[in-house]
């Protein structure tokens, strides 16, 4: 699948925005937050900026970004319509727990609990958008959902450490969990990758064309000697040589430097502790575009079938 | 709604025979004529005269080769939309604009309310959604809706445009859902299958495969006795009168 | 809800347009019927006419396209005149008035000298009546229609043997055939007709064999695929002719009622009567009459005759019946099935079972129709009987240099099964047959032509000996072409392919002008494109261009324009009147004659001129007799459509033969209905004329048929027409060849004419196979079922089907040489190489590459952008192949002088380097004015209908 820039952006940025607002209302559920106003607003900011770039960017995949709010209105059916219901819905108890936390002065519990619905929720609405599609194994299978909502917390977890150094809060338990949800993510990601290359999807270029009892199934000439929309879309194939690479560097830099550097930083000085978490925000935030990136060159999607794969 | 309708009895769909398929395009461009000015008009083509020309189209013709080398057979293989009884292009649709009608199974895209979202493309197995660019909406076969109701053609032009050109009449139209009609009884007798049906989509559309090859079986002839035994010159001795 | 969800605002009735009018498709030759679906004064949609004969309202791809045609950016606009080298395509826009005196200018000047200096040829329109006519008028035998290159020799086979021919001449009964076998098709002419066939032959359950190196279209649905090697077809058609014999199963009576098989030819070797048919004083062959046991007139009915034997004529000589020669001949082991196998790799016992099923099928399964008819003798049959066989062939037999033979041997094996039009047989679309050979004669012998003076005949004619041929006395060619001469004997279309090289080398004479019309001979119809480029912009020692002026007609901005003096624009086929007469290629199918017309559609928005009446205004101003009335005032002021209506060719016979006679009630014949175009507009622009069910069948001896087609002009009596197993013009020439008669070959044509002019057919390598050590590769060419020629590339639609080609290599093949799919290849041949990208394939012969026709362009033609895939990564064979041999003679059919293009062989090597093919040429310029192409086409926008 073609790894457009702007539904990358999207899914990660929503993600992570997400992740970080559940780290905050779950903060405030278990009483962690003090009134710490400055922190307090660059944190919502910080989440319900990403949360809305991400909804921006991908409205700037839309051929009529001004009919957009039609989005909203197939959610008995459709996994992207739920995901704009959510999104918007989120909104409000998430402003409402900023209100309460940084102007009242009093955490609502009660929005802070409906944030952390509506952020799950959500999150899991934008995995299952991808992972509701038959015609793409990379994406309809178990893994998606877990995947996405592992990164979204980590990417978030990774924010919240930045944050607190910023604004001179140490916050081990954070340290601690990115470590755990980066390892939980690294194993994820290696069991989907073993689940990708390890099977075949069920259809083939016989199921395809039906024509599997006659023998093996090769194109001869595709239907248009050029390229199309469906080949920009649905054909982009990365080497394999190069997936390969960049799934290490998924590993290495969007994991395994990240939580490395964040126990570094939760040992150093203020300075040495905004650095490191900072540099840990860029590389598990490259990392993980990197990964969503993979996730979209690494699918293959049925119509491939029709333009000489012989699975998909 | 993006719901599937609670399916009607009538389903509208193509039977496409793959047995004398020439792979001549004309159905696919045909299609593509009508279309342009049509429902969905137009079909955009982006760089038309230049290095890297594509543009809209409902109907492509694939080629293939199956079995090996010089036994195998090589099959034309012309592919649309499917018009599915239950496809997720019409139920991941975000605004509704995919639909599918109840009243004869067409599954169509409304072009004033599509966001160009592109999702339902994603959905569809079979690549049958083409994005225009240039309008920023989905677009896709629509059956010739605006052909088969279609009360200034004559009746016998009322079919898509793609059964009516095919020169070998490959193609066939009509009601998949009457098992009684044309073409669910020659689905019946030539084995219409459907495509891709692990996706569970359940095309209308079905393909009629490359029937078995004829006369395989017949011995060598004999030399003929006369021509053998006597020679020509006897054997050409008959009376023959003009 | 509904404001959430609108609903779709469809137009379930949607007008499909404000008027609608008929004309003729000419996307191809086909020449299919349309109707033209107009909106606001654009055309919105093109649909096949259900009424019409051609295509019962089928379209192709092409045809479907027509909208992207009509308004390709590749449209000339206005005459240009060169104004730089030739080749760079630097032009001036003038006026007509100014192009039409120049044009005058040249051809008065080599009218008042010599003619001859004119060579006038045009390509595949169908305007050959005018055209031809035009030329005799002129008085140069240097005309010719693309015949020459096309198929000529395919044609000529059929014309001299059974009076008609496959190409648009004849069609399998698709009604009723049982067992249908076609031999080297990928699309030809009769596009659509073959498709609604081969779509009806398979339902019916009727078995579809294709012989063909490659297994793609046609041969994708065919029963059984037959991968022969290229150039070998003869040698398995006259296997099974072997097979046939052998077993006794041919159809005598057949041959004896309606072929020259009884006809004795007389065995005098060494004299020059040897091989002739014995005649009598009024020049009527003989036959042994069984009967009478004595020698009898061939030609009676009552003759019971024999066909094998040895007989003695009434002077002493031997003579012996056609058909005892063909039975020698051909029983002989030399065409056993596994002879056979060795030379085309069919194997033997697949040859064997293939003659084993015709024979069930034509003798087995015969076809009875329940409708009385009376032959020629007036003998009344109470039901037709026919053998359902039915053969078809094309380019695939005639791109050979052995194609006239090949095709000899098809009719040979389809006479012997008693298959020629008969039910479920080959059927003749009238006006075939005609007597074999057509009785028509080349005109232009030298010392015949002189200035001023029109020619005596038609430039085009059939040749029966060498008395016909159009040679000097010691035997130099009359033509520039050379055809009719004893290079190309029997050239009954003329040779296109060798005008510009002997102009070039003014070889047999210098010329003036070469007025050429829609051929693209700078490109994909010229044979060894680099030199023929270098040839038409050679120049000599004195700095003048070596063929001093080019004149050319196209609608569009091809390859060729580039290389005109003066270019007249024509126009599209929806903005003109077009004839498709009787008297050229008609469009009639078996079942009767028809005809058809183009009307103008739209109006140019442009300044162009159809050609035709551009050509019957050049004739005006010259003065050519015909064209103007006494007072040398224009004879047609009305252009084409004036002289379609008014023009008669006899009297009664015109372009048109539908709605003649002042009351419009006359069909095929009568005199001039000037309301003749309104009739044909209001019956769809064409007309077609059904026989009688009684007349459909035995057309070559059906008393009812043979009385029709002599009262509208097609034969000249009602005599039989004899199928011709033994060809005896051949053997004319033959005799000549071997020192008798007056006229004969010079000394180094001698042992060629002697060799190929057997009058029973024969099978031999196709010459570029003979000396091909180091280039084990037949090379092939495919016409693509959604192009046409060149034309295709300027249509937006059809260009995304085929933007660029790929060489096809089979995979044994590839594995061979290590090539891998996608990679690039050189493709070599004796001439040179080319680069192409590679598509590997399994349904093609193991030593046959292949690619389509005409896809690959110059940088710059038709309205493309300079790196347009085209030109990119498509390529053309043509660069490959030879017009002449490594030792000089034509690379050509030569018995007809027939372009020999699949005879190419080449090998394959990978090829590093960029991707893209080579050669490539300078990009051309675009004529001077030419619009920026659009970089986005929504052209149906404008008919966008909601509800
Ligand atoms: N769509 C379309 N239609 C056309 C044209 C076009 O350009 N496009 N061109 C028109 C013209 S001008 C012509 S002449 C006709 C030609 O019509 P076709 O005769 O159909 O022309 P080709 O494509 O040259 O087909 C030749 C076929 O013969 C096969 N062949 C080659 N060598 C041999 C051989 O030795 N033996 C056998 N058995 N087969 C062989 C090739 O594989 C190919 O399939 O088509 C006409 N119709
Ligand atoms: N390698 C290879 N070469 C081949 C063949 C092959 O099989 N293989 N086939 C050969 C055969 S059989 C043929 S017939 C030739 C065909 O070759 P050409 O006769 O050269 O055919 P086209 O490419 O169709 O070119 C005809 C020209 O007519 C112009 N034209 C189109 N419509 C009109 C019109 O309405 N008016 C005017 N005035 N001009 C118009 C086009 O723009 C084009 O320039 O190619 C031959 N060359
Ligand atoms: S028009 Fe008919 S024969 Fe041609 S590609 Fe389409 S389905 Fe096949
Ligand atoms: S073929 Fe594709 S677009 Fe058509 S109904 Fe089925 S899933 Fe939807
Ligand atoms: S592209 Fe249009 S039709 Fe397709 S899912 Fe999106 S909104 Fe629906
Ligand atoms: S039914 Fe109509 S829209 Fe669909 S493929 Fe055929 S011609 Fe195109
Ligand atoms: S075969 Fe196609 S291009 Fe040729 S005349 Fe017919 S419709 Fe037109
Ligand atoms: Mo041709």
């Amino acid at each position: 699948m073609h790894p457009a820039i702007s539904i990358i952006f999207f899914t990660t940025a929503s993600g992570a925005g997400y992740g970080l607002l559940v780290l905050l209302a779950w903060g405030a559920l278990v009483g962690h937050l003090g009134s710490q106003t400055g922190f307090g607003i660059a944190s919502f900011v910080v989440a319900i900026g990403l949360v809305g770039a991400g909804l921006l960017s991908s409205l700037g995949h839309l051929g009529h970004p001004e009919r957009a709010w039609r989005a909203l209105t197939q959610w008995r059916s459709s996994w992207l319509s739920r995901e704009g219901v959510m999104a918007i819905l989120t909104f409000l108890p998430a402003l409402a727990f900023a209100w309460s936390w940084v102007v009242a002065g009093e955490v609502s519990k009660l929005a802070a609990a409906l944030t952390i619905v509506g952020a799950l929720v959500t999150t899991v609405c934008t995995a299952m958008i991808y992972a509701s599609l038959k015609p793409i194994r990379a994406w309809r299978n178990p893994w998606t959902v877990p995947v996405y909502l592992t990164l979204g917390f980590y990417t978030g977890a990774l924010l919240a450490a930045l944050l607190l150094h910023v604004y001179g809060l140490r916050g081990p338990f954070v340290t601690f969990l990115i470590a755990v949800v980066g390892l939980v993510a690294t194993a994820l990601k290696i069991g989907y990758w073993m689940f990708l290359d390890g099977g075949r999807s069920a259809s083939t270029a016989e199921t395809a064309t039906g024509l599997g009892s006659i023998g093996k199934v090769k194109m001869l000439d595709p239907p248009h000697t050029e390229s199309n929309y469906l080949l920009k879309e649905m054909g982009y194939r990365v080497a394999r040589k190069h997936a390969r690479k960049l799934r290490l560097f998924v590993l290495l830099v969007g994991f395994g430097l990240p939580i490395l550097l964040s126990f570094l930083a939760v040992q150093g000085s203020d300075a040495v502790a905004i650095a490191g978490s900072l540099l840990a925000v860029a590389s598990g935030g490259l990392g993980v575009v990197v990964e969503r990136w993979l996730f979209f060159a690494e699918a293959r999607h049925t119509v491939t079938l029709y333009y000489g794969s012989s699975t998909a | 709604m993006t719901d599937l309708p609670t399916t009607g009895a009538k389903k509208l769909g193509l039977v496409i025979d793959l047995d004398i398929c020439v792979g001549c395009h004309a159905c696919a461009v045909n299609c593509k004529e009508w279309n342009d000015g049509g429902h969905s008009a137009p079909l955009t083509d982006l760089d038309p005269y230049g290095k890297d020309v594509s543009g809209v189209w409902f109907n492509r013709v694939h080629s293939f080769e199956a079995g090996d080398h010089e036994c195998g057979r090589t099959v034309h293989f012309p592919r649309s939309c499917l018009h599915c009884e239950t496809p997720d292009c019409v139920t991941v649709c975000p605004t509704g604009a995919s639909y599918k009608r109840e009243e004869d199974g067409i599954v169509l895209v409304n072009p004033d309310t599509c966001i160009g979202c592109k999702l339902c493309s994603w959905a569809c197995p079979y690549g049958a959604r083409e994005f225009d660019e240039a309008d920023g909406v989905m677009k896709k076969c629509t059956l010739c809706i605006d052909r088969i109701y279609n009360e200034t053609l004559d009746e016998i032009d009322r079919v898509p445009a793609c059964v009516s050109t095919c020169p070998v009449s490959a193609r066939h139209f009509g009601d998949l859902g009457d098992p009684e009609s044309k073409v669910s009884k020659l689905v019946a007798e030539r084995g219409g299958y459907d495509l891709m049906p692990e996706m569970g989509y359940k095309p209308v559309n079905r393909y009629l495969p490359p029937r078995t090859p004829k006369r395989q079986g017949a011995a060598a002839l004999k030399p003929s006795e006369q021509v053998e035994a006597k020679g020509f010159l006897a054997w050409l001795d008959r009376m023959l009168s003009r | 809800m509904s404001l959430l969800n609108p609903p779709d605002r469809i137009d379930f009735s949607a007008p499909t347009a404000d008027e609608v009018k008929t004309t003729t498709c000419y996307m191809c030759a086909c020449r299919c019927g349309i109707k033209v679906h107009l909106k606001g004064g654009d055309v919105r949609w093109i649909e096949g006419n259900k009424d019409h004969p051609v295509n019962k309202g089928v379209l192709c791809a092409k045809g479907s396209a027509g909208i992207m045609q009509h308004n390709s950016p590749a449209r000339l606009k206005k005459p240009l005149l060169r104004t730089g080298e030739r080749g760079t395509g630097e032009f001036r826009e003038i006026e007509w008035d100014e192009a039409l005196k120049i044009a005058t200018g040249w051809l008065g000047d080599i009218r008042k000298t010599d003619p001859r200096k004119l060579a006038f040829f045009t390509g595949r329109d169908q305007s050959q009546a005018l055209t031809g006519w035009w030329a005799s008028a002129f008085g140069t035998p240097n005309y010719a229609a693309h015949g020459g290159f096309c198929s000529v020799n395919m044609a000529a086979a059929g014309l001299y043997s059974i009076g008609g021919s496959f190409w648009e001449f004849g069609e399998p009964d698709w009604e009723h055939t049982r067992y249908f076998i076609m031999f080297g098709v990928a699309e030809d002419h009769a596009s659509n007709p073959i498709k609604i066939g081969l779509g009806k032959l398979k339902g019916r359950g009727a078995k579809f064999v294709s012989v063909n190196p490659v297994r793609t279209g046609y041969s994708a649905i065919a029963d059984e695929w037959i991968g022969v090697r290229p150039g070998t077809d003869g040698m398995l058609v006259l296997a099974l002719v072997h097979e046939l014999l052998k077993a006794d199963k041919i159809d005598a009576e057949y041959l004896v009622r309606y072929t020259n098989a009884p006809w004795l030819v007389i065995k005098a070797p060494g004299t020059a009567s040897d091989g002739l048919f014995a005649r009598d004083d009024k020049g009527r062959p003989l036959c042994w009459d069984k009967k009478s046991n004595e020698i009898g007139d061939a030609l009676s009915v009552d003759v019971v005759p024999a066909i094998a034997g040895t007989y003695k004529l009434a002077d002493g000589r031997e003579a012996v019946p056609a058909f005892q020669l063909v039975a020698e001949r051909y029983l002989d082991p030399a065409y056993a099935p596994d002879k056979a196998e060795a030379v085309t790799g069919v194997p033997a016992d697949t040859i064997r079972r293939l003659a084993a099923e015709m024979a069930e099928v034509a003798f087995s399964e015969t076809v009875t129709l329940d409708v009385p008819w009376t032959d020629w003798a007036g003998r009344r049959h109470e039901k037709m009987i026919g053998r359902p066989i039915a053969m078809h062939a094309m380019r695939g037999i005639s791109a050979h240099a052995n194609g006239f033979h090949t095709c000899r041997a098809l009719h040979l094996l389809q006479t012997l099964l008693g298959t020629i039009d008969v039910p479920g047989g080959f059927r003749f679309k009238p006006p075939f047959p005609k007597p074999a050979p057509p009785a028509v004669k080349p005109a232009g012998k030298p010392g015949t032509l002189g200035p001023g003076q029109p020619m005596k005949g038609p430039p085009l004619g059939f040749t029966t000996g060498p008395e016909d041929l159009l040679v000097e006395a010691d035997g130099t060619a009359g033509r520039i072409d050379k055809a009719y001469s004893w290079e190309a004997p029997v050239a009954a279309h003329g040779l296109m392919h060798l005008v510009i090289r002997n102009a070039w080398a003014g070889d047999p004479y210098t010329i003036d002008t070469l007025f050429m019309y829609m051929a693209n001979m700078s490109w994909n119809s010229a044979m060894n494109v680099p030199e023929t480029m270098a040839m038409l912009t050679d120049k000599d020692a004195s700095g003048a261009y070596k063929i001093p002026h080019i004149i050319y007609s196209d609608a569009y901005a091809s390859e060729m324009v580039s290389y005109a003096d003066l270019v007249l624009p024509d126009t599209t086929y929806l903005e003109r009147w077009d004839c498709i007469s009787l008297l050229d290629r008609p469009i009639s199918d078996a079942d009767g004659p028809a005809d058809a017309i183009r009307q103008p559609i739209v109006k140019p928005n442009r300044d162009v001129r159809p050609f035709q009446d551009v050509v019957l205004e050049l004739g005006a101003r010259l003065g050519l007799p015909g064209m103007v009335n006494e007072d040398g005032s224009p004879k047609y002021p009305g252009g084409y459509s004036d002289y379609l209506v008014r023009h008669e060719r006899a009297p009664g016979i015109g372009p048109l033969a539908g709605w003649r006679g002042a009351d419009g009630t006359g069909q095929g014949a009568g005199a001039v209905n000037p309301n003749q175009l309104e009739r044909y507009i209001e019956n769809g622009c064409f007309w077609h004329h059904e026989l009688t069910p009684d007349q459909r069948y035995f057309k070559h001896a059906n008393a009812g048929y043979l009385a029709f087609a002599k009262s509208v002009g097609f034969v000249g009596s009602t005599d039989p027409i004899i199928l011709q197993l033994y060809v005896e013009p051949l053997q004319k020439f033959r005799l000549a060849a071997q020192g008798h008669g007056p006229i004969q070959p010079p000394d180094r044509l001698r042992a060629r004419v002697e060799k190929f002019f057997d009058p029973l057919p024969i099978w031999y390598p196709p010459f570029e196979h003979l000396d091909a050590e180091g280039y084990p590769v037949s090379a092939l060419t495919q016409r693509p079922m959604a192009m046409y020629h060149s034309w295709g590339s300027q249509n937006a639609w059809l260009r995304q089907i085929h933007g660029a080609n790929r060489l096809y290599v089979g995979r044994r093949l590839a594995e061979r040489d290590g090539i891998a799919d996608d990679d690039w290849v050189w493709i070599e041949s004796r001439l040179g190489k080319v680069k192409a990208q590679v598509r590997l394939m399994d349904g093609v012969n193991a030593d046959t590459v292949w690619t389509w026709n005409a896809i690959g362009k110059r940088s710059g033609a038709w309205g493309l952008a300079a790196d347009a895939p085209e030109s990119e990564r498509g390529f053309l064979l043509n660069h490959l192949i030879g017009d002449v041999l490594a030792d000089g003679s034509p690379n050509a059919d030569p018995v007809t002088g027939q372009a020999a293009w699949y005879d190419l062989r080449v090998k394959i090597s990978k090829a590093d380097g960029p991707p893209k093919s080579e050669p490539h040429f300078p990009t051309l310029k675009r004529p001077p004015q030419s619009p920026e192409p659009a970089g986005v086409l929504r052209h149906g926008a404008r008919f966008k209908g909601r509800a």
